[in-house]
């Protein structure tokens, strides 16, 4: 067992090599190398988790200098967890589709390549003990996620990428400042030894102003690139004329890493009653809420399936944010929300795309009536996540909700109102647009659809629904697991 | 009775005909129809619509413009009042001045083996972010190798053809003397910084920018056929590869002895030495090939699409 503690310095390694092989491969190689690569990572964060459920925590030097010198990894109960589920997301999109049909074959390893390189930053952000380490692997994760964008070589989704890339910059910019603020006023990179600075900073009130200003503007940077409520206008386009596996690594992956990275920004580099003492989360809370709002009304008026799901996209962000709003009760239903919507939101991505293949490759609703009966297993997929995300009991999406109203009603009575009250009218306005879905894939449409007899589902992609479906079921079921490491690893943290 | 409810509120908007929201909140205005009665053509109502969305495109530019002026000055304001609260720069007691940089620079030498205490900081203090940095740089050539990316064809062929046509120095008698002094002094330059590294100011990324800029400055002069004796697309990759898997494993190695506290072969060696400073010289190296092929293949993928 003591030598699991090598495991997600292993795994970062691999990713890394895997992602410099990839680009001499051909393109099939390259996926069977990249799903083996996702694979043996989902297995050695696994390792992980249950080494330090047994042994605890851990850092771990790389290199022969100690961390002030050096760099440093650190694992917690947090850390494996999230990169394990991450990796499971991007291992089961990466199953769904075929990229040979939105991709020249000349440029699919390099597919694969990026998306090597996004297994890299998930476990480097998730794992990194150092501020600046974590800065460096945001800049691959930005660069690899626009490659993933325009890949699909289309007018549109060119420019979507473009869009993508200048919030995302900006995003990397304002944490980059943030960095640079910090360390001018700690004198130091490493979360532990920043955390203890900005305590003695905040109770001698020192540097008052800097400290506000470099936490404003993490929040924010990071904000912008996962998508935070005025920042989000940069959602639909990308996920919509995105490649279905981009917009799913995207939406489920790339996103949720930076909101982890915010958590652990809180946690371990500014420190929780630092953070919450400076009432930033207020306006988390109804930057939050607001999203919530936005994002489901903007989803009601929007006649593109895909489309739709980025806006609600948006709106389950804001869920997250309003759970960071809520102060240190909320932190852990928003992470098991953080699950919930990076588990259905591939799943969405994915059978809406092969119930728009089964309807002449159209996305508006009035072509895609009577998809459900075409294609059952992706109309059936579809329909769960849908559920998952409205919030139907034995569903992920259920248990996270009620985690949030359980904490709300703990919290004063200023945070416990708005949060119910957009609790409830959100669920509705959740239930509008995607019931609204649902009963379209399942009624007759008007429209005759040729459906392309070539085009079979493959198994691997049959496996990868299921398995989504299945997580969410279980999940859903018994949330009170995830519940318990989630809890325990803030504890750490 | 699909026949009967399809007329309902309700079936519209189910099948995404109708817009429940049209009207409230942030409902773009409807244009303007022409009147009932009048039968336009199609071009000309296209038309219509056509410059309605100009002209509410036009005011949505000029809002946009107004926002991002305020927004960036507001930034700046912020910025540069946070600014005047930060620590005086080069204070004495700075927070920066603290036992990290302490260490790095009384036992820097010591512990490396580099005299040049910035490269014995980004190559072994704190290699793995060092190790982040060069793969950035691949994955910003396999970013524009996405974006840019044309097999060859005829079509591309000849378009090449026209743009070396265009930009071709070669029969320059001035232009090519004078770079076949230049050149190699260039690159003998980027080696020696590269191989000194170690020793005086420079190292992989400075030296690697500097032999960049010479591969571009042949290959713009002496056209691509020629450069791509030397610099074909199997070496470049071969190179890129090669130095990127050369770089991981050895660090790996340092990684994996060090934090399990075993013994590394790895030793300082005498500073201020050639071989010195145990792995950092052909850490350099890598890091130096990276960054020329970086450079060279953005180059060569802009002007023409593909590496060779």
């Amino acid at each position: 067992m003591e030598f699991f503690w090598n495991f997600p310095f292993i795994s970062i390694i691999l990713s890394l090599l895997c992602a410099v092989i990839t680009f001499l491969l051909k393109g099939g190689t390259a996926k069977r190398l990249t799903l083996g690569l996702n694979l043996s990572c989902i297995i050695m964060s696994l390792l992980t988790v249950i080494r330090n459920l047994t042994l605890g925590e851990f850092t771990y030097t790389m290199g022969h200098y100690t961390a002030p010198w050096g760099n440093e990894i650190r694992a917690g109960l947090i850390e494996p967890l999230f990169a394990m589920i991450f990796s499971v997301i991007l291992m089961l999109s990466i199953m769904a589709i075929r990229e040979e049909k939105y991709i020249e074959d000349s440029k699919l390893n390099l597919f694969f390549v990026m998306s090597d390189l996004i297994q890299a930053a998930i476990l480097a952000l998730a794992y990194t003990n150092d501020i600046f380490t974590a800065y460096v692997f945001i800049e691959i994760c930005t660069i690899a996620s626009c490659g993933l964008l325009m890949i699909r070589d289309t007018g549109k989704t060119i420019i979507a990428a473009t869009r993508y890339m200048i919030f995302s910059l900006l995003g990397s910019g304002f944490f980059l400042i943030g960095v640079i603020l910090l360390y001018d006023i700690t004198g130091h990179l490493l979360m532990p030894n920043i955390k203890d600075a900005v305590t003695v900073l905040w109770e001698t009130g020192n540097y008052r102003l800097p400290l506000y200003i470099t936490v404003g503007l993490m929040v924010t940077g990071l904000g912008i690139k996962s998508g935070m409520f005025p920042f989000f206008f940069w959602m639909p386009d990308t996920y919509g004329y995105a490649s279905p596996d981009a917009s799913s690594i995207l939406s489920g992956v790339v996103s949720k890493i930076y909101i982890l990275l915010l958590i652990k920004v809180i946690y371990s580099v500014i420190g929780a009653e630092v953070f919450f003492a400076m009432g930033i989360q207020y306006l988390l809370l109804v930057f939050g809420i607001c999203g919530m709002m936005t994002g489901s009304i903007l989803a009601i008026r929007e006649k593109q399936l895909d489309r739709m799901i980025a806006y609600s996209s948006a709106a389950q962000i804001g869920y997250i944010y309003m759970g960071i709003g809520m102060g240190e009760l909320g932190i852990a239903p928003a992470m098991l929300h953080i699950t919930a919507h990076a588990v259905a939101k591939p799943l969405l991505f994915v059978s809406a795309s092969r119930l728009s293949a089964v309807s002449g490759e159209s996305k508006r609703f009035a072509d895609l009536a009577g998809s459900g009966y075409r294609c059952p297993v992706s109309g059936a997929c579809f329909t769960i996540g849908a559920l998952s995300m409205v919030g139907i009991p034995g569903l992920v999406g259920f248990s996270s909700k009620l985690y949030f109203a359980e904490a709300a009603l703990e919290a004063p009575m200023s945070i416990l109102a708005p949060v119910l009250l957009a609790l409830a009218v959100s669920t509705l306005l959740n239930a509008a647009y995607y019931l609204r879905a649902v009963i379209c894939l399942y009624s007759k449409g008007s429209r005759k659809i040729h459906p392309d007899e070539t085009d079979k589902e493959r198994p691997m992609f049959l496996i990868s629904i299921i398995a989504f479906s299945a997580v969410i079921f279980i999940l859903g079921i018994f949330p009170g697991y995830l519940m318990d490491i989630i809890g325990s690893g803030l504890e750490i943290l | 009775m699909m026949n009967k409810s399809s007329n309902s509120p309700f079936e519209k908007w189910r099948a995404g005909e109708l817009d429940m929201l049209s009207g409230f909140c942030e409902t773009p205005k409807k244009t303007e129809r022409p009147e009932a009665g009048i039968h336009y053509p199609q071009r000309v109502k296209d038309r219509i619509a056509h410059e309605a969305e100009e002209r509410e495109e036009h005011l949505f530019k000029t809002v946009y413009k107004v926002m991002s002026v305020v927004f960036a000055v507001v930034l700046i304001a912020v910025l540069l009042f946070t600014i005047t609260d930060l620590p005086r720069f080069g204070g004495e007691h700075n927070p920066t001045i603290n036992e990290v940089s302490e260490r790095y620079l009384e036992k820097g030498m010591e512990e490396t083996g580099a005299v040049n205490i910035v490269t014995g900081m980004i190559l072994d203090y704190r290699a793995f972010d060092t190790l982040g940095e060069s793969f950035v740089l691949f994955t910003a050539t396999c970013a524009v190798l996405i974006l840019m990316r044309e097999d060859k064809s005829e079509r591309t062929l000849r378009k090449d053809e026209r743009s070396d046509r265009l930009c071709r120095l070669f029969d320059d008698p001035i232009v090519r003397v004078s770079c076949k002094t230049v050149i190699p002094i260039i690159m003998m330059l980027g080696v020696y910084i590269l191989l000194n590294g170690h020793i005086s100011p420079g190292g992989g990324f400075a030296g690697g920018a500097i032999i960049g800029a010479g591969l571009i400055l042949y290959a713009q002069v002496m056209g691509f056929e020629r450069a791509t004796v030397v610099f074909s697309e199997k070496r470049i990759k071969g190179i890129t590869v090669g130095a990127l898997v050369f770089y991981c494993l050895i660090k790996s190695y340092s990684f994996f002895t060090g934090a399990n506290h075993m013994e590394s072969i790895i030793s300082p060696g005498v500073p201020g030495r050639i071989f010195s400073a145990g792995i950092i010289l052909p850490l350099n190296l890598a890091v130096g090939m990276v960054v020329a092929c970086t450079m060279y293949s953005f180059y060569t993928i802009f002007r023409r699409g593909h590496l060779d």
